[in-house]
């Protein structure tokens, strides 16, 4: 990975099980958090830094449980703050690889500020957001991406608010990098958490997680079996947006809208069908894909967006180079005797 | 034109009092006036006493800006009650700051200003000029604004710019009125108006307009002259304000530790200078994060003590209850972690621009259960320094965090301040956790001081997870265990009590017993001194313990306690250090005096205060 020089590689090939803790992992069974933290037992030793070097930040919830579970440096702050914590981290010390393990509640909630600040500052990070859409921890309340009308503990009549879509509020900040997977797909997780990883800048991996106590099967619209191959499209960059169980439908561009179209009807063959560019500066398509949803459409899965631009860390380090060079003060005497001073003698 | 007056008043002490609109930029030559005094050796203390709106109502009393300085020739400690001269720049600053002059002061209004309807806004009856309700001051009713704006257009400078000008004309009038010359200030135009020359010359030539203008005055009888300090220690001196102060003991503790400065701070009123002053020292490697919001600052501050940084929040009232929730997270995570406090008159919005001392509580107690952390307050603006270096000091040794307490009197102020030499501040040393240390355990203690060690991501064979939740002693594991809890309440009180091992004992200022001991803390000091001192000189038996360490206190309390048969507490809130010291050393009668109008205390108001205590046996 050549792309972050910042972190140090580890000199000897690591495995799975030097970043396995020795705490007990205490998910439900069932858990799709059992998934994402498997996949990054599997992504970390594949990204190559040194273990010393990866950095697991969480806020409050379920999902934020995750540091004590992996062996690396790590720290578990309060609700909705992993990412000012973690930007802190990062800023402080470029040289850490800084993960963040967050919920739809701890981001999108109580840390929605913090959420979007981080996204437009591009601090350069990889934040996993587990979206359950529920409460878990506090037992089954509704969250910010609780769809319309369910019913929940605290929304007996069924819920009154507009569920956020996590893409749309990414891209809305002005995000760099915004992947989507599912946790019945740990090849895909795993895949995507490397391209967040090669990344320079905040990626945020948003897991269409599934929580078995209180909210079972919410996102069955798109993972279960008998439905996904028509639900979800993994788009690949430079191919073309093609899905379907027998990959016959495709997603074109029809005026300022997409839509679904069937190859081989109506004349439409596999060069009317987009082909994906992850890395186009222009969030224009990424918008558009990140809110495709079912019934209308396939949920987009893999990365949508993974546009170059200048990360917060490295602007910080490069002002203070600059100032180092050109500053007259060198050292806190130099400043405590600069401007007018007067000696008595 | 009249000759040249010769009459020079020598004076040892002078409170100059400059106000007008806010936006006249009476802070500006406000300080320009302390600075010159201070280069000519003169001791200084400035006050700013504006107002919470950037631009109030035009001629309104609620839109007064007013700034407050005191040169002397002997070593001050306070910015002065009354001031010996005021400028008014308008009815309404005349209107709202004529209680904070002398009876015989002398008062340079701009008579321009003096219109019906003007005045009337100002809420007088009369034109105060004309009604004789001036008579027992030295009144100098200067045309400045039309002589300002006439000038300006003699220098090619249309009418509205012109009369942005007329701060400096006034700062002419008071430089000759006290002897100055123009070098410094010349200097300081070059510097500002580097972008905009054209202005350079302006500024100077109504500078000196104001000057000239004086001179011709035949209402002006004598000049004065403060001379520079006698008994000053050999040094080199500077002039510096509460805030500077601060960011800088901040710096100087990042140097001395070895440990970078990590800032992160959200601006609010009266601490947002510290921010701005630090990002200004990149070249230091300071570096500064201006977050989204005050509980952003303190956690990206907590993330960047964990990587190792000396990591620093900055606040006033209403932004430390933002982070009470990230301040226990440091607690129980011990981690060095500094809370600068720059108080103001709560609650809530409260006085945003007005001085208090009533965070103290909410510094001490106010998080969620058990959280003890250390408290640090600094006495003056030059003390700011000592007092977050001290904070930096003691929460780097003892991992955890300190909260430095100063305020808006004192962070804005500003005083003469002896430059130190960095080596020979006290030193730093930070239990840093030392690289494969095979005995390494994330909340194992040292005895002396009860504190972990600080074990640095990237570092090998030291990988750990800490958190919020309660640990388990000594491996740092989650634990609920009720036992474990209750040992590990007891370590994180016990660390911070332990601290009175490593802090100076309370120093007393007079004798070590007498019929009354004044006790005070904080921003105070300087007039709390000033009455004690007077007091004594006039033969009372009265000492004064000023506290600077609020938590733990001095381990010698107790004993300077006892020593004496009366003690009043006096501290600009409702009498919150009383409470604390009724808790704590719940052994002696406390009595009270305090003060909660957004202003310091007057050296009159205590001594008078402090005779009736003695009296009242």
């Amino acid at each position: 990975m050549e792309e972050n020089l910042t972190v140090e590689r580890s000199r000897v090939p690591l495995t799975k099980e030097d970043f396995v803790s020795d705490q007990m992992v205490k998910w439900c069974p069932g858990c799709g958090a059992h998934a994402i933290l498997s996949s990054v037992a599997n992504v970390f030793p594949k990204i190559g830094y040194k273990k010393e070097n990866f950095m697991m930040v969480s806020g409050i919830g379920c999902s934020s449980r995750f540091p004590y579970y992996v062996n690396t440096y790590g720290f578990h702050g309060i609700h909705g703050r992993a990412n000012p914590i973690a930007t802190g981290i990062k800023i402080a010390n470029p040289h850490l690889s800084v993960w963040v393990a967050t919920g739809d509640g701890d981001s999108m909630a109580i840390g929605g500020n913090h959420f979007i600040h981080i996204i437009r500052r591009n601090v350069d990070l990889n934040i996993m957001l587990f979206n359950n859409q529920i409460y878990g921890l506090t037992k089954g309340q509704y969250s910010p991406t609780t769809p319309m009308g369910k019913i929940t503990k605290t929304s007996p009549q069924g819920t009154i608010e507009h569920p956020f879509n996590c893409g749309e509020l990414v891209l809305g900040a002005q995000g760099t990098f915004f992947a989507r997977v599912v946790d019945t797909n740990p090849k895909l997780m795993t895949e995507v958490m490397f391209e967040a990883a090669k990344h320079d800048g905040t990626s945020i991996v948003e897991i269409l997680e599934n929580c078995v106590i209180f909210a079972d099967g919410t996102h069955n619209d798109v993972t279960a079996k008998e439905v996904r191959d028509d639900a979800q499209i993994v788009l690949k960059n430079g191919e073309h947006m093609i899905f379907g169980k027998n990959k016959d439908k495709g997603i074109r561009l029809n005026g300022p809208h997409l839509e679904v179209v069937e190859i081989g009807k109506n004349g439409i063959t596999e060069n009317d069908i987009l082909i994906h560019d992850q890395y186009d500066q222009d969030p224009g398509i990424h918008l558009m894909l990140a809110k495709m949803a079912p019934p209308l459409f396939p949920m987009a899965l893999g990365v949508i967006r993974s546009a170059m631009f200048p990360t917060y860390d490295d602007m910080v380090e490069e002002q203070i180079t600059f100032a180092k060079a050109n500053s007259k003060i060198k050292c806190v005497d130099d400043l405590l005797n600069s401007g007018d001073t007067w000696e008595i003698k | 034109m009249t000759e040249k007056k010769n009459t020079v008043v020598e004076m040892e002490d002078a409170v100059v009092r400059f106000a007008g609109d806010s936006g006249d930029g009476m802070q500006l030559v406000g300080n320009l006036f302390a600075d010159v005094a201070a280069l000519a050796g003169s001791e200084i203390a400035t006050f700013p006493d504006y107002p919470a709106e950037i631009r109030a109502p035009h001629n309104t009393v609620a839109g007064v800006s007013g700034f407050q300085a005191r040169i002397s020739s002997k070593k001050i400690f306070s910015s002065g009650d009354l001031a010996d001269l005021l400028v008014a720049m308008n009815p309404a600053s005349l209107k709202s700051n004529l209680k904070w002059a002398k009876k015989g002061a002398s008062i340079i209004v701009d008579a321009d200003t003096f219109e019906e309807k003007i005045i009337e806004k100002a809420g007088f009856p009369k034109n105060p000029l004309t009604d004789n309700s001036l008579k027992d001051y030295k009144l100098i009713k200067a045309p400045i604004t039309s002589l300002t704006v006439a000038k300006a257009k003699e220098l090619g400078l249309d009418a509205k710019s012109a009369s942005k000008t007329r701060n400096v004309f006034a700062l002419g009038i008071a430089y000759f009125l006290f002897n100055r010359d123009f070098k410094a200030t010349d200097i300081f135009f070059e510097k500002k108006f580097k972008k905009k020359p054209e202005l350079i010359n302006v500024n100077k030539e109504i500078l000196r307009a104001g000057f000239n203008y004086a001179e011709t005055l035949e209402a002006i009888h004598s000049t004065y002259k403060v001379s520079s300090l006698k008994k000053s220690e050999k040094g080199k001196y500077r002039n510096i304000s509460g805030n500077v102060a601060t960011a800088w003991g901040l710096l100087a503790a990042s140097e001395k530790s070895g440990r970078p400065l990590f800032l992160g701070s959200y601006p609010i009123t009266p601490a947002t200078e510290i921010l701005m002053e630090l990002s200004q020292h990149k070249s230091l490697g300071a570096k500064v994060f201006q977050a989204e919001d005050e509980i952003a600052g303190i956690c990206s501050a907590i993330g960047a003590s964990y990587t190792g940084s000396m990591a620093c929040t900055t606040t006033s009232g209403p932004g430390l209850s933002l982070k009470s929730e990230a301040i226990g997270l440091a607690v129980i995570t011990e981690l060095p972690l500094i809370i600068v406090n720059v108080q103001r008159g709560g609650p809530s919005t409260g006085l945003p621009t007005k001085s208090e001392q009533s965070d103290l509580l909410q510094a001490l107690y106010g998080r969620n259960g058990e959280g003890p952390v250390i408290i640090v307050a600094a006495s003056s603006p030059a003390d700011c320094f000592y007092a977050a270096y001290e904070s930096a000091k003691l929460s780097m040794e003892h991992m955890t965090p300190a909260i430095c307490l100063t305020d808006g009197y004192i962070g804005q102020g500003s005083e003469v301040f002896k430059i130190p030499k960095v080596s020979e501040l006290p030193s730093i040393n930070p239990p840093i956790a030392k690289p494969n240390d095979p005995d390494y355990k994330p909340y194992k203690r040292d005895a002396e001081r009860l504190a972990r060690q600080w074990a640095l991501p990237g570092t090998e064979g030291l990988r750990h997870r800490i958190g919020g939740l309660e640990k388990s002693d000594v491996t740092g594991n989650v634990s609920m265990d009720p036992l474990n809890h209750e040992i590990m309440c007891k370590y994180r009180e016990d660390k911070v009590n332990k601290v009175a091992d490593f802090i100076p004992k309370q120093k007393i200022i007079g004798e070590e017993s007498g019929d009354l001991l004044v006790v005070s803390w904080g921003g105070t000091f300087g007039s709390v001194f000033s009455a004690v001192k007077e007091l004594q000189a006039e033969g009372h038996k009265i000492s004064l313990a000023h506290f600077r360490n609020i938590s733990p206190l001095p381990k010698n309390t107790a004993d300077i306690f006892k020593k004496f048969k009366k003690i009043v507490v006096a501290e600009l809130n409702m009498g919150q250090f009383v409470k604390y010291l009724r808790l704590t050393l719940p052994e002696f009668k406390y009595y009270q005096f305090n003060k909660t109008q957004g202003l310091p205390f007057m050296v009159s108001e205590l001594k008078e205060n402090f005779i009736k205590n003695i009296q009242e046996k």
